[in-house]
């Protein structure tokens, strides 16, 4: 029986890679165990590794081959004494993506002309929003190519800032975020920690007071609990307790929310958790165009401040502003969809299911307004307000725990300042009140899907629409 | 004063001469007990330490007098009993040096230079306070002195006080981080995570930990296992001195040891003083869980500022020079408690201050 040989996954979000290089040919014997190909992410080169002893019967994936799905079938191998002819009926299970299924780059300022696609998306394809401030000229880059610009040129730019956090320097970021930095930079400003939370982050505050500009990259936000003393106690509360003296200009930074299929200690949003506590400023941005604004602000920023980022979003494609100066401010929410029936709010991946959200809505005959908070801390709830204001309804939209989220929070703002204007109860979609899950029905259960949004900015508007 | 350098343990008693060490290697002696001096310090320079000491007897004990009369709020951990720990060290520091402990917090900041007035004031919860009253007993900091805290969670502030070597290091500073931590504290998790990157990157850190005997109710052998605490470097290739925490010049004979490795730098040194709180934990705590008679025979037999005080007078300093100290220090303290009373109360609208800084880049503030 001829063993079929398939596209591995290298990490829990990838979804397809790059054929790289075969290193045999068809003919050729192997063993398990031994390297037959090169696959390439945009995190890292991997080796296959033969997983049978056999001969290799037909290369279904020629190399160089971009877009290859996990799990489709790249190779057969023959078992001692099988011919090749037991393997011509078995053929390629596309494994090349179709353009239709790639990252979308529509041009700028036009989050609208995204195509629809299947509400029952579990991660929403990305969407260009680039900030329709920007008429300037453009690149599409990575969320992560973007963070690794807004850190790179914000060291040139400033010799205090520098970065520390576990596998930032020579294995180049455990998301390749750093890619690149210890080269340029070296190991002085560029600097592997050993696995020590607690220690690292305190030790960035200290020199934050002795007036450096640290950049603390959490491998992911999970791990930064282990660090949340120095996080709240010492960078967020000394300027307070000290009267003014001491500033903490500190960034902490790192994926928050569910990667996929990692369990509950590594799928957790800790929006609320932050932005809690006075003395912090925290963002989440969705577009790269935003990950670098906002991270180049908050590089410069003299307050200690939180910045999460998702997994899942590292390798979707913006447009993002030629510009070395590109500061998006803290504290501004950005419309990327105007709309008259409904206000939906989100931050981070939720963004993109919000998008997706509003033009299932629109097929629906409901005009949803889509804003991206990208700052949780301060909140821009003037922009929120006013949005309600004209559509009377609103939905918010996180992918973290409901209660004492920053939906509920969302909620007072609205009811004290727009409660007259609100046409509706406010809604909130968020992920499931439980531990996240592992296996892979029950993780989709917990996350909140495109087709939520949807069925609650629908339920919303029930009743009120002509 | 002799030099009285002995090992402590099983071991027979060695001086030992030569101490310089490469970075990252593991000290070759088992902890070395220092509790004398070398060269006796030029006699303007023993009078200037009886002066901090002082100072931070009497400031101590007219907190502990406020706070019973119930102007000091809060948690307030007096110091007495431990006032040549910081003044022995301060004495051997250099010009931006930097400094950073726990809560039990007033000496070090007056042994910064830190005006009593202002700490007072602090202690009161007034607006001419260091923090103008938004940090109280355990919040206190002074760039100007390079005095950071004045921290209240027991242990954080060593990583911050790495952080601060850090810094020293990377800028090319010629300076050193005195990071003080208590008997308790060593027990913390972070204290070996900042071990190990200190030690790792060979910064200036001079970790001083104060061993008053109790953290809190506890005895350190009820709470902390294995050897001396100087030790608790030493997988780490850190070198540790136990030193005589009740005499200054034993102190400053330490510190200069310690200060000199890592300005060379060694990297990282551990100096565990033996040293004893005569007060309790707190101001709240009864004390219990010692003898009246452990006290009074440590205050009778070791304590730090009779002990200098025998010294001056070794040193020709005169009676009528030491009453004309004592009244000056009287004085500051009288005119502290007198700012501390008078001062008003912060503003209400303190409230809602220092709680961010204000961006002045305009590109990063967000407009309407």
């Amino acid at each position: 029986m001829a063993i079929e040989i398939k596209m591995p996954a290298l990490s829990p979000t990838m979804e397809e890679g790059t054929l790289a290089k075969w290193l045999v040919a068809e003919g050729d014997n192997v063993r398990s165990g031994d390297v037959i190909a090169e696959i390439e992410t945009d995190k890292a080169t991997m080796e296959v590794e033969a997983i049978e002893d056999g001969k290799v019967g037909k290369i279904l994936v020629p190399a160089g081959t971009e877009n290859v799905k996990v799990n489709a079938v790249i190779a057969v191998l023959l078992e001692d004494g099988e011919k090749s002819s037991y393997i011509k009926a078995i053929s390629p299970e596309s494994p090349v993506t179709t353009p239709a299924n790639r990252p979308a780059n529509p041009p700028a300022n036009s989050p609208t002309t995204v195509p629809a696609t299947a509400p029952t998306t579990i991660f929403a394809e990305p969407v260009a929003a680039a900030d329709v401030s920007w008429t300037g000229a453009s690149t599409t880059l990575t969320v992560r190519e973007s963070l690794r610009d807004a850190m790179a040129e914000e060291m040139r730019r400033d010799e205090n800032v520098f970065i520390m956090g576990e596998e930032v320097a020579e294995y180049q970021g455990a998301y390749k975020v750093t890619q690149g930095l210890l080269d340029e930079f070296g190991a002085k400003r560029v600097i592997d920690t050993p696995i020590t939370e607690q220690g690292f982050a305190g030790l960035g505050v200290g020199a934050a007071f002795g007036e450096l500009r640290p950049i603390v990259e959490f491998m992911t936000f999970n791990f930064a609990m282990q660090a949340i003393d120095q996080i709240i106690n010492s960078a967020a509360k000394t300027l307070y307790m000290s009267g003014g003296q001491m500033g903490c200009p500190i960034v902490f930074r790192g994926p928050n929310g569910a990667a996929s299929r990692v369990a509950a200690q590594h799928s957790q949003c800790f929006a609320s958790w932050y932005a809690h506590c006075p003395g912090l400023k925290v963002v989440a941005p969705y577009s790269a165009a935003d990950a670098k604004g906002l991270l180049k602000a908050a590089i410069r920023d003299p307050n200690p401040v939180i910045f999460l980022e998702h997994e899942v979003l590292y390798g979707q494609s913006f447009e993002v502003p030629d510009d070395d100066d590109w500061i998006v401010p803290i504290g501004k929410a950005n419309i990327l969809r105007s709309g008259t029936d409904v206000t939906i709010v989100a931050f981070s991946i939720m963004v993109g299911r919000a998008l997706e959200a509003a033009n299932g809505l629109a097929e629906q005959g409901i005009s949803a307004e889509v804003i991206d908070l990208r700052s949780i801390r301060p909140l821009d709830t003037d922009t929120i307000v006013a949005s309600v204001k004209k559509t009377s309804r609103l939905v918010s939209c996180e992918e973290g725990f409901p209660f004492a989220g920053i939906g509920a929070e969302i909620a007072m703002q609205v009811m004290e300042q727009a409660f007259d204007w609100l046409d509706a109860p406010i809604a909130r979609v968020t992920g499931k009140d439980v531990p996240m899950p592992y296996a892979a029905n029950l993780e989709a259960l917990a996350l909140p899907q495109v087709d939520d949004i949807v069925a609650t900015a629908m339920a919303a508007c029930d009743g009120f629409k002509g | 004063m002799p030099v009285v350098v002995k090992r402590v343990g099983r071991m027979s008693a060695k001086v030992e001469t030569k101490r310089k060490r490469g970075p990252g290697r593991p000290p070759k002696t088992p902890t070395t007990m220092v509790s004398g001096v070398n060269d006796m310090p030029p006699t303007e320079d023993l009078v200037s330490m009886y002066k901090d000491m002082l100072l931070i007897r009497r400031f101590e004990e007219k907190a502990g007098q406020l706070y019973g009369m119930g102007q000091i709020g809060g948690f307030c951990h007096l110091y007495i009993g431990q006032e040549a720990v910081v003044v022995g060290l301060q004495s051997a520091s250099a010009p931006g040096d930097t400094v950073v402990t726990s809560y039990r917090d007033h000496g070090h900041m007056l042994a910064c230079g830190m005006d009593s007035d202002g700490v007072m004031a602090e202690l009161t919860g007034r607006a001419g306070g260091y923090s103008r009253g938004k940090g109280g007993s355990m919040h206190m900091f002074s760039r100007e002195k390079n005095f950071f805290g004045g921290h209240g969670i027991v242990g954080a502030q060593v990583p911050i006080g790495v952080g601060l070597a850090f810094s020293h290091k990377y800028k090319n500073e010629p300076n050193v981080c005195m990071t003080y931590l208590g008997d308790g504290a060593v027990n913390q998790g972070q204290v070996y995570e900042s071990f190990n990157m200190a030690a790792l990157w060979h910064l200036p850190v001079v970790f001083v930990i104060e061993n008053n005997q109790y953290g809190m109710g506890t005895k350190v052998s009820r709470a902390a296992a294995g050897r001396a605490l100087a030790d608790r470097g030493m997988a780490y290739g850190i070198p540790g001195r136990q030193v005589d925490g009740m005499n200054v010049l034993a102190v400053r004979t330490a510190a200069l040891e310690a200060l000199a490795h890592c300005r060379e730098g060694n990297g990282p040194f551990i100096l565990e003083m033996k040293t004893y709180r005569y007060r309790g934990h707190s101001m709240s705590d009864p004390a219990k869980y010692r003898t009246r008679e452990e006290v009074d025979a440590m205050r009778k037999q070791h304590d730090p500022i009779d002990q200098i005080r025998e010294i001056l007078k070794d040193q020709n300093v005169d009676d009528a020079r030491l009453k004309e100290i004592d009244s000056d220090i009287k004085a500051i303290v009288t005119k502290a408690t007198e700012f501390a009373q008078t001062s008003p109360e912060p503003d209400p609208s303190e409230l809602f201050t220092d709680i961010l800084l204000p961006l002045t880049d305009s590109k990063l503030i967000a407009k309407g």
